[in-house]
């Protein structure tokens, strides 16, 4: 008893000065660190907005860049990811649906998911090689069709990855009671599981969109870049990117004006679609746990 | 079972026949039935194209580069010529702007990435805060790298020189910062700006780490009197260490294969200084500048023999991170 009272004093005695220091030099620190972090995007967004507001024009969506506009590079931009979604998303959400439904937990399962995983990881330069030499050097020209490839390339793991999450979302019971009605694998997966999942895989799809829209390196040597408007699928193709990127070192102010307005826009088509998907899978994940 | 089921019914007349003893629920004929094969063929085959994806990207880039491998070997990586009339080429300058680059960014961002998935898996603020905090600092990976390259050409290079040329004035007895009047495209700037893009990656898997400890480790820490720093240093990095090595491997997989910003802020001169004050050059960057105008032959050939060596490097440490994660996830289970 009287041991105890010795002790009191030292528990509740306030910590020694080094440890204290430690303790609220390191929180410092790091919240520190943190504002640093967030400084250069808040940097990014508003030197933009800033910079590129005054050019924007109505009449920069309708002339192509030749003559101050971007509007070619609007089109070229929305066919190159229109070319790569329509070849990414089927095979991406049934090999989606491949890891989901019918080998959870198998070898091979593993194995696919650890090669899409190691896709994610490819450099978007060396998708870009590979497009060069399957599409460009077949082809005999750079083209939308080269561009969309590599593109497809790039955001094949993303819609995989995100399929796969969408449709674990779903509960095991509503398969077992599909099953139960005697529903074949094919309706089960089509009917139930699948359409339960849409709005989950929609946004996966999107979020790879994104990420495609704002592609640069893969496109400077497959889709190449246009000052006018491209005449078909198979000629060289002008994108957002390329055009900040072509013409950044441009020294006439209507060309610098031009890129920052370009930023704006690409940023906008690039933020909102990835906020609006990520917010709805952050969501869903709370869903899940709750 | 159906003449068994049929006798039962027998007993009772009065009940109706449910069961037709010709049915049979296993469909093994019929529309349903080649649906859900033809299904099960689309899905398999589907799932092997996508391997097939990787093979066949490392086979196409390795037969693309196989004139240069045939004329150079391996002794292309340590020659540092790049001499197009000539068609005389190596790679030293180029793997050492990318390796160095890399590992300027690497440096950077491990104090940072870890004090964000500090302060957004600890309670230093309320729930919503860090959520929104882990979201804003994810938005960065979702900026364009091209637009991240204009950003630090105009406004972030602007700001940082005056800062390199007191560098360059007050300690080039340092080799490290030996230049004279540094231009604000060179290697320094290449890497923090590199690190700057990975930062979301290693600072969103670090703290899914360090989320997924449990929590009974923290409290004993606290229990035996540890501050919360002390907690966080001796329990929870080392807890979490493996996971966090691999997260900051993606990210340096990241740093490795990053083309525009770099292109645009690294200064593009293929002569290997010590200083980090000089413009360097990277791989990606050669490719991104050269690429397009390349003749055919031995010049495409080293171009993809380069574009082969960042893939091996990419996928060397892509693999290592995907492993040393996939370990801690294992744990968790």
């Amino acid at each position: 008893m009287k041991k105890n009272e010795f002790l009191a004093p030292d528990l509740l005695a306030s910590l020694p000065f080094k440890r204290l220091l430690f303790n609220n030099g390191m929180t410092a620190i790091a919240f520190i660190f943190t504002g640093l972090a967030l400084l250069p995007l808040l940097s990014v967004l508003w030197e933009i907005i800033v910079r590129g507001i005054s050019g924007l024009k109505p009449e920069m969506f309708v002339k192509s860049v030749i003559d101050n506009g971007f509007a070619n590079a609007i089109v070229g931009t929305f066919t190159m990811v229109a070319i790569a979604a329509l070849l990414s998303i089927p095979i991406g959400v049934v090999t989606g649906i491949f890891l989901a439904e019918f080998s959870q937990g198998t070898k091979i399962a593993n194995f696919v998911r650890f090669i899409t995983t190691i896709l994610t990881g490819v450099p978007s330069i060396v998708v870009g090689v590979f497009a060069y030499s399957v599409i460009v050097l077949l082809t005999k020209s750079f083209s939308a069709i080269a561009g969309g490839f590599a593109l497809a390339v790039i955001m094949l793991p993303v819609v995989i990855l995100t399929t796969e999450e969408a449709l674990k979302l779903i509960p095991v019971s509503q398969r077992l009671a599909s099953a139960a009605l005697g529903g074949t694998r094919f309706q089960t997966t089509f009917r139930i599981v699948v359409a339960a999942a849409i709005p989950g895989i929609t946004t996966g799809i999107l979020l790879a969109i994104a990420r495609a829209a704002g592609e640069t390196a893969p496109l400077l040597f497959t889709a190449l870049f246009s000052l006018d408007w491209s005449q078909d699928l198979f000629s060289p193709t002008a994108s957002l990117s390329v055009l900040i990127f072509n013409l950044y070192n441009d020294p006439s102010p209507e060309k610098n004006q031009l890129i920052w307005t370009a930023c704006i826009v690409l940023l906008a088509l690039v933020l909102f679609t990835s906020i609006v998907s990520r917010l709805f899978i952050n969501n869903k994940r709370k869903n899940r746990v709750s | 079972m159906t003449n068994s089921s049929g006798s039962a019914y027998q007993n009772e007349p009065s009940q109706p026949k449910v069961l037709d003893p010709s049915l049979d629920i296993t469909i093994i004929e019929g529309k349903h039935y080649r649906i859900d094969q033809s299904f099960t063929w689309l899905v398999y085959s589907f799932a092997a194209l996508t391997v097939l994806v990787l093979f066949w990207m490392s086979w196409v880039i390795y037969n693309q580069a196989h004139p240069a491998i045939a004329k150079f070997g391996l002794g292309f990586l340590w020659s540092q010529d790049w001499d197009v009339p000539n068609q005389l080429f190596g790679a030293l300058p180029y793997i050492y702007g990318t390796l160095v680059s890399s590992a300027i960014a690497i440096l950077l961002a491990i104090p940072v990435g870890l004090a964000v998935s500090l302060v957004t898996s600890e309670d230093f603020l309320p729930e919503w805060v860090r959520s929104t905090l882990a979201f804003v600092v994810e938005l960065i990976a979702a900026i364009p790298s091209v637009i991240i390259g204009l950003w630090g050409i105009f406004v972030f290079i602007p700001f940082i020189e005056p800062f390199q040329k007191w560098l360059a004035a007050n300690l080039n007895w340092i080799p490290l910062f030996n230049s004279i009047e540094p231009s604000g495209l060179n290697m320094l700037t290449a890497g923090i700006i590199l690190a700057i893009m990975i930062l979301p990656t290693l600072a969103a898997i670090s703290r899914e780490v360090l989320l997924v400890i449990p929590k009974e480790l923290r409290s004993a820490s606290m229990a035996l009197g540890g501050t919360r720093w002390e907690t966080i240093f001796r329990v929870l990095l080392p807890a979490g260490f493996s996971g966090i090595v691999g997260a900051t491997m993606l990210a340096l997989g990241r740093a490795l294969g990053e083309t525009m910003a770099v292109t645009m802020v690294i200064g593009n001169s293929s002569i290997i200084s010590t200083s980090l004050l000089e413009p360097a050059y990277s791989i990606p960057a050669l490719l991104a500048n050269e690429f397009a105008e390349a003749e055919s032959g031995l010049h495409v050939g080293s171009l993809t023999y380069l574009a082969l060596i960042l893939f091996a490097l990419t996928l060397a440490v892509n693999i290592a991170a995907v492993l040393l994660v996939q370990v801690v996830g294992s744990k968790k289970k």
